[in-house]
């Protein structure tokens, strides 16, 4: 069981990394990245948001839409529940943990648009995953996801001193930078 | 009938999806490894597209402003069932091709986008052939960009061969970073095009490279900058008022 969870762990997180192998993400993962303490940020909440809505739609799913026999049901069920989770964590904070709402209050709202959390809950899905083993999956997912818009939030602060062709300036360049970090990923798929 | 037609227009050429509006990312770069998925891919979207368009223009004097997004959602969400299921019952070998990408049409930017840009505010016709323009425009995007890594990563187009038999497939084209590349080539010429077209003073704005553009302006919704660009702009507001 800790061994398959193990192999999880690093296979959602490194091997079939979110952003640079799914290109689930990538939204925030270009327009987010531009300062490590943000990028960083963001990443955190992501954590926070994929984890909790892996084991809320999980919940749902196993307890709810089986039962009744209305699985076909996911996408929409799921979408909302997120949706609503989102707006909920954001309220919660705001009134209980201000210190915490104060660093991650700004990224929540951007999350419920981001294609990653929905992207996870549906893959626990089809892989048939158990609530637990889809908490672990969405958490892996999501280090996978903050790995890698820290890692280009700190080559896009060098980038800004070097000399780049004019058409390549700004988005061109960010996403040459993804596509070489994206081969470099690729080197993790000896680890399994 | 001239609105049509002139929808479609915008839809494929001015305002193209991908080519020049740079909206829905994610499947652009996921699921263009070939043509025909490419294809498959955007004409899924066109029916998502056109039929939650002429719904939501249906429903637009009944849907409150206020929640007008989770609306947009949930009625983009049940046709995006019903298409995953017709492709699952009818055309199985894309279903598995675009796997998971079919759910995630509706967390697409361009149909929130289109929907909250066009369909909520104008009549019915007119958003049908807003979706139908807007959904060719994204097909012939994803069909080309898959065109071309297929031909560059298999030497072939549309399952045929057609590179000479010397020519070594260069694979990575059609694995991950393949779709970066292709992918910043395409921002590089379209910034290209951009700097060209401001030189000879023609008015520019509508191309966006990405986030790079004003934010105020940008055809995105949901995109992350621009939410936090508002959400700090309203909380200066905030801080103004107490003050």
């Amino acid at each position: 069981m800790i061994k398959e969870l193990l192999v999880i762990l690093i296979a959602s997180s490194l091997v079939n990394n979110v952003v640079l192998s799914q290109f689930l993400g990538l939204c925030p993962f270009l327009g987010v990245s531009k300062k490590t303490e943000t990028a960083t940020g963001m990443g955190v909440a992501v954590i926070f948001v994929i984890t909790l809505a892996s084991a809320v739609a999980g919940a749902i799913y196993q307890f709810i839409l089986q039962p009744f026999d209305i699985a076909y049901l996911q996408t929409i069920v799921f979408i909302l529940v997120i949706a609503a989770l989102v707006q909920f964590v954001e309220m919660f904070l705001k009134k209980f943990i201000p210190g915490l709402y104060q660093s991650l209050g700004v990224y929540l709202p951007l999350i419920t648009t981001n294609c990653a959390v929905l992207g996870v809950a549906l893959t626990n899905v089809q892989k048939n995953y158990g609530i637990v083993t889809g908490i672990v999956n969405g958490f892996a997912t999501a280090v996978g996801f903050t790995i890698s818009i820290v890692i280009l939030a700190g080559i896009r602060e060098k980038l800004k001193y070097n000399d780049i062709p004019e058409s390549f300036q700004g988005m061109p360049i960010v996403l040459v930078t993804a596509g070489l970090m994206a081969i470099a990923f690729c080197g993790f798929s000896g680890l399994l | 009938m001239n609105s049509a037609k002139e929808r479609l227009v915008n839809g494929i050429v001015k305002e193209n999806p991908t080519f020049v509006l740079m909206l829905g990312m994610c499947p652009t770069l996921a699921v263009t490894t070939s043509a025909i998925n490419g294809l498959g891919m955007g004409l899924t979207t066109m029916v998502v597209l056109a039929l939650s368009n002429v719904f939501i223009s249906l429903l637009r004097n009944i849907i409150p402003d206020k929640v007008r997004i989770p609306a947009f959602i949930v009625i983009i969400a049940s046709f995006v069932t019903m298409v995953e299921l017709l492709l699952q019952g009818f055309i199985p070998f894309l279903y598995d091709a675009l796997g998971i990408y079919i759910p995630l049409i509706v967390v697409n930017c361009i149909i929130l986008g289109r929907a909250e840009a066009y369909a909520y505010k104008n009549p019915v016709i007119p958003s049908l052939f807003d979706g139908i323009g807007m959904g060719l425009g994204f097909s012939v995007a994803l069909t080309c960009i898959g065109a071309v890594r297929e031909l560059l990563g298999a030497g072939e187009i549309f399952g045929i061969h057609v590179m000479p038999e010397s020519f070594v497939p260069v694979s990575i084209f059609i694995m991950a970073p393949g779709a970066f590349f292709v992918l910043a080539l395409l921002t590089a010429i379209q910034n290209k095009v951009k700097i060209a077209g401001e030189r000879k003073g023609k008015d520019m704005s509508k191309i966006q490279s990405g986030c790079n553009s004003d934010c105020m302006n940008c055809g995105d919704t949901g995109c992350a900058r621009r939410l936090i660009d508002e959400r700090k702009e309203k909380a200066g507001e905030g801080e103004k008022k107490n003050d």
